[in-house]
């Protein structure tokens, strides 16, 4: 656990199964910055020799564990959707080229650097105060880099967890009976998408077209240049189904596609489809859950 | 301002990409082309040229094909290429890559700044920018959407998942760029002239002075996905409600709610 003030974190990971927490505890790795975490990382995986090291896939954890990769001469394997262990072999299964073919491959030197996919496995039940070995290391001081400002996109996005999650495309701009410009019909369109998910206690995604329209942030951006998501209901709303979208979607475990056009491309991934217009279906569709749901 | 752009040439995204039965990855006859996500990196680097003067190397690992990529490159206005290819590169893994590149950057006599894209369109692991800036020992800056130079520092807008991040450091540096740093733009008709008679150096791993990094990462087996047997169900109905109704049935009896 490397961070400033992760004391609570550490306990979530005992609760979580830990049987060791390792807390690195230090003011200097209050802003996230590559070098410090890298070298701080590889020095505890060379005096504690670990065979494994598993990160979540995340823009920071390609570069952080690739980093290490190289303080420790082994290799990386990121994105890995599969995993299978034999003794201290661990074979993964990774997609390549965009998700159109399938790679099976093992890092031989060790220790092995996997990130995993979210979602690639169940999360543990939590065993609330459950308990374990804290052990104390120190910071390595390698900052190359300083943090001038921040600004927060919004809170909490996190559709690389969400187990639902309801998109918009191009097609949330798209209602001339509102009467409304592009953006604030978009506006609209991504508040009826933003009540399913939120009804679902899901995340609003978005493909490539939405976000580059300026209709919502980047953060929300389902697709090979946004975020590949595996969650287990994925409902597209006026989303045709380019492919760098479908790549990043298509391993949901249920999709359902809203689309005016029938031919669109994304009906070719769902399993239930509605031919027709999302500002009619989406909030159709949030009341008729609502009421089957009870809440 | 010396910058380098790294590149690298893959098959076009739209190509339809499958394992044929020898378990090759293939393509069929779909065009190889500069990795999208490079084209940013190019933009990047002529952006900070017009702005600092200076000089653009594109720097590529690949066959002698990829000189293709290269003169894409120079079309769009970089002023050198090099190709670095040897047999003995087929097998390396991104820490060999950024080893090598490391090697060829020092060989070209350092740069200010090194651009990549953040991630290729082949392997897709995105790791290479900041494992050749570990090799280098150069801080790494991923996920670069603004840049401006000053005095021996850059500063950098970083696009992350949750916010903007604002990040100073020391030159010379590795920056992996993003689509925000602006649309790439087209090669120019002089450009591409230009690029058909240029002369790109081929180096070898000798020439590099060093012999193939070996691979800890093996593929040992490639394969295509299994097909989705989705038979899309389309819903219909007599009023949005009752396709809505008849949807929310459909989807409760899955059980994943």
């Amino acid at each position: 656990m490397l961070g400033a003030g992760v004391d609570a974190a550490a306990q979530a990971a005992f609760e979580y199964g830990a049987d060791e927490v390792i807390v690195v505890d230090d003011a200097s790795l209050a802003d996230y910055r590559a070098e410090p975490f890298a070298s701080t990382l590889s020095a505890l995986a060379s005096s504690s020799t670990p065979d494994l090291i598993l990160f979540p896939t995340t823009a920071r954890t390609r570069e952080l564990s690739a980093m290490c990769a190289v303080d420790l001469n082994s290799g990386v394997l990121t994105d890995v959707s599969a995993l299978s262990v034999d003794g201290d072999k661990v074979t993964v299964t990774r997609p390549i080229y965009e998700g159109k073919v399938l790679e099976k491959a093992v890092c031989e030197a060790r220790p092995q650097l996997i990130t995993l996919r979210g979602r690639a496995f169940p999360k543990p039940a939590r065993e609330s105060g459950r308990a374990g070995a804290l052990t104390k290391a120190e910071a390595k001081a390698d900052a190359k880099s300083t943090v001038e400002g921040y600004s927060a996109t919004e809170a909490a996005v996190n559709i690389g967890d969400a187990a639902v999650i309801v998109s918009g495309g191009r097609g949330v701009s798209n209602n001339p009976a509102l009467g409304l410009d592009e953006k604030a019909t978009a506006q609209k369109g991504f508040e009826l998408i933003g009540e399913l998910a939120s009804l679902l206690g899901g995340a609003v995604g978005a493909s490539r077209a939405a976000v580059d329209g300026g209709y919502i942030t980047y953060a929300h951006q389902v697709g090979q240049t946004g975020k590949v998501v595996a969650p287990d209901l994925y409902i597209a709303c006026g989303i045709s189904g380019a492919i760098q979208h479908l790549v990043g979607m298509r391993n949901a475990k249920l999709i359902v596609a809203i689309n005016k056009d029938a031919e669109a491309p994304i009906f070719t991934q769902a399993r239930y489809g509605v031919v027709g217009d999302l500002f009619v279906f989406v909030p159709a569709l949030t009341a008729a859950l609502r009421k089957r749901l009870g809440k | 301002m010396k910058i380098i752009a790294c590149i690298k040439q893959v098959p076009d995204s739209e190509a339809k990409v499958k394992v044929t039965e020898n378990g090759q990855v293939t393509w069929g006859d779909a065009p190889l082309v500069i990795n999208p996500f490079d084209e940013y990196a190019v933009e990047g680097a002529l952006q900070q040229k017009e702005a600092n003067g200076g000089t653009v190397t594109a720097l590529c690992i690949g066959p002698e094909s990829a000189r293709e990529a290269l003169k894409h490159a120079l079309a769009m206005g970089a002023d050198e290429a090099v190709l670095v290819s040897d047999p003995a590169l087929n097998d390396i893994d991104s820490v060999g890559a950024a080893r090598v590149l490391a090697a060829a950057i020092v060989k070209i006599g350092g740069a200010d700044m090194v651009m990549f894209g953040r991630q290729t369109l082949d392997n897709g692991a995105g790791v290479t920018p900041p494992q050749t800036a570990r090799v280098l020992g150069w801080p790494m800056l991923g996920w670069v959407g603004q840049i401006k130079v000053d005095a021996g520092s850059v500063t950098v807008e970083r696009v992350l998942e949750e916010g903007r991040q604002t990040v100073k450091a020391n030159l010379p540096a590795v920056l992996s760029i993003v689509q925000s740093i602006g649309e790439p733009r087209y090669p120019s008709f002089m450009g591409i002239r230009k690029a058909s008679k240029a002369e790109i150096p081929v180096w070898s791993l000798g020439d590099l002075g060093m012999s193939a990094p070996a691979a800890a990462v093996k593929r040992i087996e490639i394969s295509n996905p299994p097909v989705r047997e989705t038979v899309c169900e389309i819903i219909t109905g007599e009023t949005p409600e009752a396709i809505a109704d008849a949807l929310a049935e459909k989807i409760l009896a899955e059980k994943i709610l």
